[in-house]
């Protein structure tokens, strides 16, 4: 294929649109193309789940339409369109019947949702959150209903849990972990998050599976395998994310958890880069927006012409529960170490050390959270 | 004084008023927020946030 063919880019979340504007800072010249399966939208996906306590319609919360985008970046903007197919051997994206050459080709594609088994049984009872459709569709069907039930008590299922509750509506979050957020917290910081979101009137059903839910009414009602039943007017699913690597897979492109990329975000295909929830950028899949904006810089650089490795320095995830203000920067998988947790009622300062006493993770909780940079400056770089 | 806006989530920094839950005080240039600073609302870096014009 030739080389006049533009740089195309899969996908306009936050990944595909701040790669384009940083590779645009670079390179004014080249074609640039951005394909998205939704409406081409840009906004901004952590306030999805401050949108109710602000009382925000989807609209409201989309900064640019696919056509403002368009123009700002000088790039063609397809939307509605899913790529259906990579050739990596003849560069070309194919969409259905339609085929498109590429010079190089960026895979940001994100993650898609872990669904419930009653999903389909439930239809508009039973959504989840994952980009500015689903939130719209979830408001629509929120519509004179006044109870919800979040079935995950992990960072989405939490923040939502306080948003809605913001935004006046009754929350019961059911989930099976021990403790809220048990992938990020100890138990002591989960703990003070918890009672905060309690004391704002939010239920827990922790360490419980749910044996059944079904549409009951005009609503639902669950059943845990505790014998509890519970009912509820809407269903939000919010049991994880999964990079989606089906397409780079079906290319033969190498996927673990997400499409592996090297240091310069460049697949086993040197002309297809991945970067932000899809990809594992040497090992590691983080979903959140530092990382995605840090390699959005890197290959900008790599894609104009100055091959660029992404480092990550050790990044804190502010977790938005405003009952119990938290910020959590987790240990990497697989280092050793204990919590050390110290705790003041809400307060609670918690730090991840190893048998040397490096510290490699926190956890802050209340007014703890403005320890946050020092901690921070303590941490070891992700990727050095 | 300026303002600068995080372009990932349109969080503005404003340096009259500083960010003193952060420990920046009122009055602080941009220029002397600590590099490793994060916005409030996303999280994201200093680097992601571009000066603004606000009336």
């Amino acid at each position: 294929m030739s080389d006049n063919a533009p740089l195309v880019i899969i996908g306009t979340g936050l990944a595909g649109y701040n790669l384009a504007k940083e590779f645009r800072k670079l390179d004014a010249e080249r074609p640039l193309m951005l394909i998205s399966a939704d409406d081409g939208r840009f906004y901004s996906k952590p306030l999805l789940s401050t949108g109710f306590a602000k009382g925000k319609e989807a609209d409201e919360l989309a900064m640019q339409d696919g056509e403002a985008m368009a123009e700002q970046l000088g790039a063609q903007v397809l939307t509605g369109q899913e790529v259906t197919a990579i050739d990596t051997r003849e560069r070309l994206v194919r969409l259905g019947e339609r085929s498109l050459p590429y010079s190089d080709l960026v895979l940001a594609t994100g993650a898609q949702v872990r669904t419930l088994p009653w999903r389909e049984a439930l239809a508009e009872r039973l959504l989840s959150i994952n980009d500015l459709a689903d939130y719209g569709r979830f408001r629509a069907a929120l519509n004179g209903r006044r109870s919800v039930l979040i079935v995950g008590a992990g960072l989405i299922g939490c923040e939502f849990a306080n948003d809605l509750r913001l935004g006046g509506f009754e929350v019961t979050v059911v989930a099976s972990d021990p403790w809220l957020m048990p992938q990020l917290l100890p138990e002591q910081a989960a703990a003070a998050v918890q009672a905060g979101l309690e004391e704002l009137g939010v239920e827990f059903h922790l360490g419980c599976a749910i044996e059944n839910m079904a549409l009951e009414g005009d609503g639902l009602r669950v059943r845990l395998d505790s014998g509890v039943e519970l009912v509820a007017d809407q269903g939000l699913s919010a049991i994880g994310l999964v990079p989606r690597s089906e397409l780079a897979e079906a290319a033969g492109l190498a996927a673990g958890r997400g499409v592996q990329v090297d240091r310069q975000l460049r697949t086993s295909d040197p002309h297809v880069y991945a970067l932000g929830d899809c990809a594992e950028v040497a090992g590691l899949n983080l979903m959140y927006v530092m990382p995605l904006m840090t390699s959005a810089r890197a290959l900008a650089k790599t894609l104009s012409g100055t091959p660029t490795e992404v480092g990550y320095p050790a990044m804190p995830i502010m977790v938005k529960t405003p009952a119990c203000p938290l910020v959590v920067t987790p240990p990497l998988s697989g280092v050793a170490g204990s919590w050390q947790c110290d705790v003041e009622g809400r307060d609670v300062r918690a730090r991840f050390v190893d048998a040397n006493g490096q510290l490699h993770g926190f956890a802050l909780t209340g007014v703890a959270v403005a320890e946050k940079l020092q901690l921070t400056r303590e941490l070891p770089a992700w990727l050095d | 004084m300026k303002k600068w806006q995080c372009i990932v989530c349109g969080f503005i920094y404003d340096e009259a008023e500083g960010w003193p839950d952060d420990g920046i005080a009122p009055g602080t240039r941009w220029e002397d927020v600590p590099a490793d600073w994060m916005c409030p609302d996303c999280g994201v870096g200093k680097e992601d946030f571009e000066m603004i014009e606000i009336g």
